[in-house]
């Protein structure tokens, strides 16, 4: 059976399953519930400097996407860092973390944008026993307003250098979690990493409006008729977080920089899935907070099933896909394909017609009886039939071997070839004569 | 189990008030909000959708499921209406298994169709609801157009003549509008008066009269209706019963099946109304499930219904079918009377099994058997009465040729008394407003709006 267990940055943890920063994690009663349904680690809200804690709103702190049967795609939330004293959140820590020494104990942290404020809360943190910090740089919403948060995550310069004093001032693994409200996020991991961060985070949330009340005429959640930006997180923001995460994984600068994966974690395949991009860890919030903590059960049994399937170690998961991650300019253009419409399995529902007729290259044909069939001579293997069919394996995409005749352009498949040879391109690598 | 229940004879009050009002409660409930956003949510939004074509009225249903879906059943039920607008009853009553229903995709997928007949009947209770009338008439055009019955059909055309403008005379030959929506349909699937609602609901539109108890050939002539009007739509369904053929048949308790129907929905307090212990149903049809199951749930002990075909040939769909051995009631098919005994009250009906000769024939066998009865209903179909002079027919029905135009030049005909429908409810109304629209394109030379 698979080995799950974890070693990431010196973080031992059971299973690379963690608790994001965030609701769930924000006290004993809940991480203790956490560690006892099966999380391998959890990084503790984040907590600010000593004194007056921050204070929330009152009214509601969320707004949702709902999708089909009001399953959650994505949460939008305005809650701020830990509004409780920080000497409760350190004692409390301490006391989960002698009690679950096996798992991973992460702090988040967030403190003005000084020297001093920074050391004095790694001094505060010193005895709880944790086993690392993580840095939050990317909480977009209220904190941001006061120079705190992706405030920060924002100045690559301000990433380096409060990740050099917390490195500084503290022997413990330093995570730095990153915004993804910037447009280049290989820009703040190469940061952290000159900064001597241990490994990054991310995503954390996106700046969203979720939705309008239409009746109010304000964004929701709608504190007394009025709404502010919040950060958006769940399945919605997966594809994003899938991007940046391998966008750091495979850049030169920050090659081999270890990740912890964020942003949409649901399943096990959700979480294989960031490690394929170079994940070591991945963390989960929304998926919690909708169904509960049990969900890590599926997680584990999951990826042991499919680690076990292919015979492979986690180890051979992590980064796996990321040499697969290339530039537009390096696919392969003489790779063609068409879709296959199986009849069998068709339903009969016209959705691929529509879609291809409608918004696409009329590629497929009508026939009596509703007998779908796609027009080779058209079809330009979008894939949008196959995307918009409700039937799973109805359609598939055949791929011609090299020599095979595409009859939309009446060229044969030719051997592999990419734009930056290609005739059309005015800046093509010319063939030496 | 009381004396009442296994009383011999046909007689009232075999089940308590409570256990009435149990087995006749609304057969369908209506979705609530929630359930009708879940399902919703199942339909795939098809192109050029199979369940709009297997509607008679081509209701555009993945639009009205999709307006459902985002939040504006009203619009919905408005999409409906265009096309139906007796879709409030065409979600209770229609064979959805049948029609849209059967030919969902989702039967293709996974066997089990977009609820459609219950999304229907949500949309449209939502809006019929509502104080006011949602469709205005357009401008008057001052042609007078006169009715014959107040059915389905009858009041399709005639709401759909008072839209575009024209006045509208319904000639109705009972005490009440609706048809065999108000007399002819198992009272479990049109609660509370439903049938009657509609009907005043679809009279907000304004611009059409209804005269009560006026038959053709007894109190009007279709001469002088078409002396008095611009254009004669002829709805008045069919108002006789076929016999069964049997000896016997003229004993007492030996009754028309579509009377006892009517009987039910009519009547105020259901423990007055009487039923057999044994009952017998003869036929196959909707008429003869509707009949067999609500003699069942009046506290009849036995309840069988004899079809003289393979069960296969039932006009009543698989659905109703099993919708009836639910209820208790049991299916004889292959079998048709041939002689009702008893002594001036049925006691029991003889009936001989049947065989098919190599030429399709149906042929009674030697092979017999009785069933005890107290009470014996036919179901055998209805014909029609009291043929208006000088109509072609055909078949035995009114004879029309598209959208319902009969042998009479300003004479239009739909409904169960046209040649060419299928008896239902939702054909009956594509019929009374095509024929509308034929009769304005006729009247003004204005283009026919169908929808699809």
């Amino acid at each position: 059976m698979a080995d799950l267990r974890s070693d990431f940055v010196g973080i031992k943890s059971p299973n690379p399953f963690w608790l994001a920063s965030a609701p769930p994690t924000d006290k004993e009663y809940n991480v203790r519930r956490a560690f006892q349904a099966g999380w391998g680690g959890v990084v503790w809200k984040t907590l600010g400097s000593e004194g007056p804690p921050v204070v929330n709103v009152n009214g509601p702190r969320y707004g949702v996407i709902h999708g089909p049967d009001r399953r959650v795609l994505g949460i939008n939330n305005i809650e701020l860092i830990t509004d409780r004293p920080l000497e409760v959140n350190l004692r409390e820590i301490k006391s989960v973390k002698r009690d679950y020494p096996d798992r991973a104990m992460v702090i988040s942290l967030m403190v003005p944008c000084d020297e001093q404020s920074w050391r004095d809360i790694l001094s505060r943190i010193e005895d709880t026993g944790a086993d690392g910090v993580e840095l939050n740089f990317g909480c977009p919403h209220g904190m941001s307003e006061r120079g705190m948060g992706s405030a920060v995550g924002q100045v690559p310069e301000y990433i380096e250098m409060v990740t050099r004093w917390v490195k500084q001032y503290s022997r413990m693994p330093c995570i730095v979690k990153l915004t993804p409200n910037i447009t280049d996020v290989r820009k703040p991991a190469e940061a952290a990493m000159r900064g001597g961060a241990d490994a990054v985070s991310l995503i954390n949330t996106i700046n969203s409006i979720t939705s309008v009340d239409l009746d109010l005429f304000a964004p929701q959640p709608t504190i007394d008729g009025k709404g502010a930006h919040g950060g958006y997180c769940g399945p919605a923001v997966k594809p994003i977080a899938l991007n940046m995460v391998a966008e750091i994984a495979r850049n030169p600068a920050t090659y081999g920089l270890p990740i912890s994966g964020i942003g949409g974690v649901t399943t096990w395949r959700d979480a294989a899935e960031f490690m394929a991009l170079g994940a070591g860890t991945v963390q989960v919030c929304t998926a919690a907070m909708t169904y509960g903590f049990k969900i890590v059960q599926e997680m584990i049994s999951g990826l042991r099933d499919y680690l076990d399937s292919r015979d492979m170690a986690m180890s051979d998961l992590i980064g796996r896909a990321v040499p697969n991650v290339t530039d537009w300019n390096q696919l392969n253009l003489n790779y063609v394909t068409k879709a296959r419409i199986d009849p069998d399995l068709c339903i009969k529902c016209g959705r691929c017609y529509a879609a291809c007729e409608d918004t696409s290259h009329q590629a497929i044909a009508m026939k009596p009886g509703r007998v779908f069939e796609v027009i080779e001579e058209e079809c330009v293997a979008c894939n949008l039939c196959l995307d918009v069919c409700p039937v799973e394996n109805c359609i598939d995409m055949r791929e011609l071997a090299v020599g095979e005749m595409d009859l939309r352009t009446g060229i044969r498949r030719g051997p592999y070839a990419n734009w930056t040879t290609h005739p059309n391109n005015p800046m093509a690598v010319k063939a030496a004569e | 189990m009381s004396q009442a229940r296994l009383a011999p004879g046909v007689v009232p009050g075999r089940l308590a008030p409570h256990e009435l009002a149990a087995n006749f409660a609304d057969v369908a409930p209506p979705l609530d909000d929630h359930e009708a956003r879940i399902a919703a949510d199942r339909c795939y939004f098809c192109h050029d959708a199979p369940c709009i074509t297997a509607c008679p009225t081509s209701i555009d249903i993945p639009l009205f499921i999709r307006q459902i879906a985002t939040g504006t059943p009203d619009a919905a039920a408005m999409t409906i209406f265009h096309a139906n607008i007796l879709g409030g009853m065409c979600g209770r009553v229609c064979p959805t298994e049948t029609l849209c229903e059967g030919a969902c995709v989702r039967m293709e997928a996974e066997g089990r169709p977009v609820e459609i007949g219950a999304l229907q009947r949500y949309a449209t209770d939502g809006l019929m609801a509502q104080a006011t009338h949602p469709f205005r008439r357009a401008a008057p055009t001052g042609k007078r157009i006169a009715v014959v019955g107040a059915g389905p059909a009858g009041l399709s055309a005639a709401h759909r003549l008072a839209a575009k403008g024209h006045d509208v005379t319904i000639f109705e030959a009972r005490p009440k509008p609706g048809g065999l929506n108000e007399y002819g349909i198992a009272s479990y699937k049109a609660v509370d008066g439903f049938a009657q609602a509609e009907v005043n609901w679809l009279l907000g539109i304004g611009g059409i009269t209804l005269r009560h108890d006026q038959r053709l050939g007894r109190d009007i002539t279709l001469e002088s209706l078409r002396a008095e009007y611009d254009a004669v739509f002829l709805g008045m369904g069919l108002g006789g019963v076929n016999a069964l053929r049997a000896e016997g048949e003229e004993r007492r308790n030996v009754l028309d099946a579509v009377s006892f129907i009517r009987d039910l929905r009519q009547v105020s307090d259901l423990t007055t109304l009487p039923v057999g212990r044994d009952v017998v149903v003869i036929g196959g049809g909707m008429t003869a499930v509707d009949a067999a199951v609500q003699a069942k749930l009046l506290g009849a002990e036995n309840v069988t219904i004899v079809y003289r075909r393979d069960q296969s040939q039932m006009g009543a769909s698989r659905h109703e079918q099993d919708h009836a051995t639910r209820a208790g009631v049991r299916i004889i098919c292959n079998a048709a009377p041939v002689k009702v005994h008893g002594n001036g009250a049925v006691v029991e009906v003889e009936f001989a099994y049947t065989a098919i000769d190599p030429d399709g024939g149906l042929r009674l066998t030697d092979d017999r058997f009785r069933l005890k009865a107290d009470q014996v209903f036919r179901a055998i179909g209805q014909r029609l009465d009291g043929v208006p002079e000088d109509l072609a027919l055909d078949g035995g029905k009114i004879g029309i040729a598209g959208p319902g135009r009969t042998s009479i030049p300003g004479v239009w005909a739909g409904g169960d008394c046209a040649a060419g429908g299928d008896d239902l409810t939702v054909t009956a109304v594509a019929q009374g407003r095509d024929a509308a629209e034929d009769i304005d394109a006729h009247l003004t030379g204005r283009p026919v709006e169908l929808p699809g």
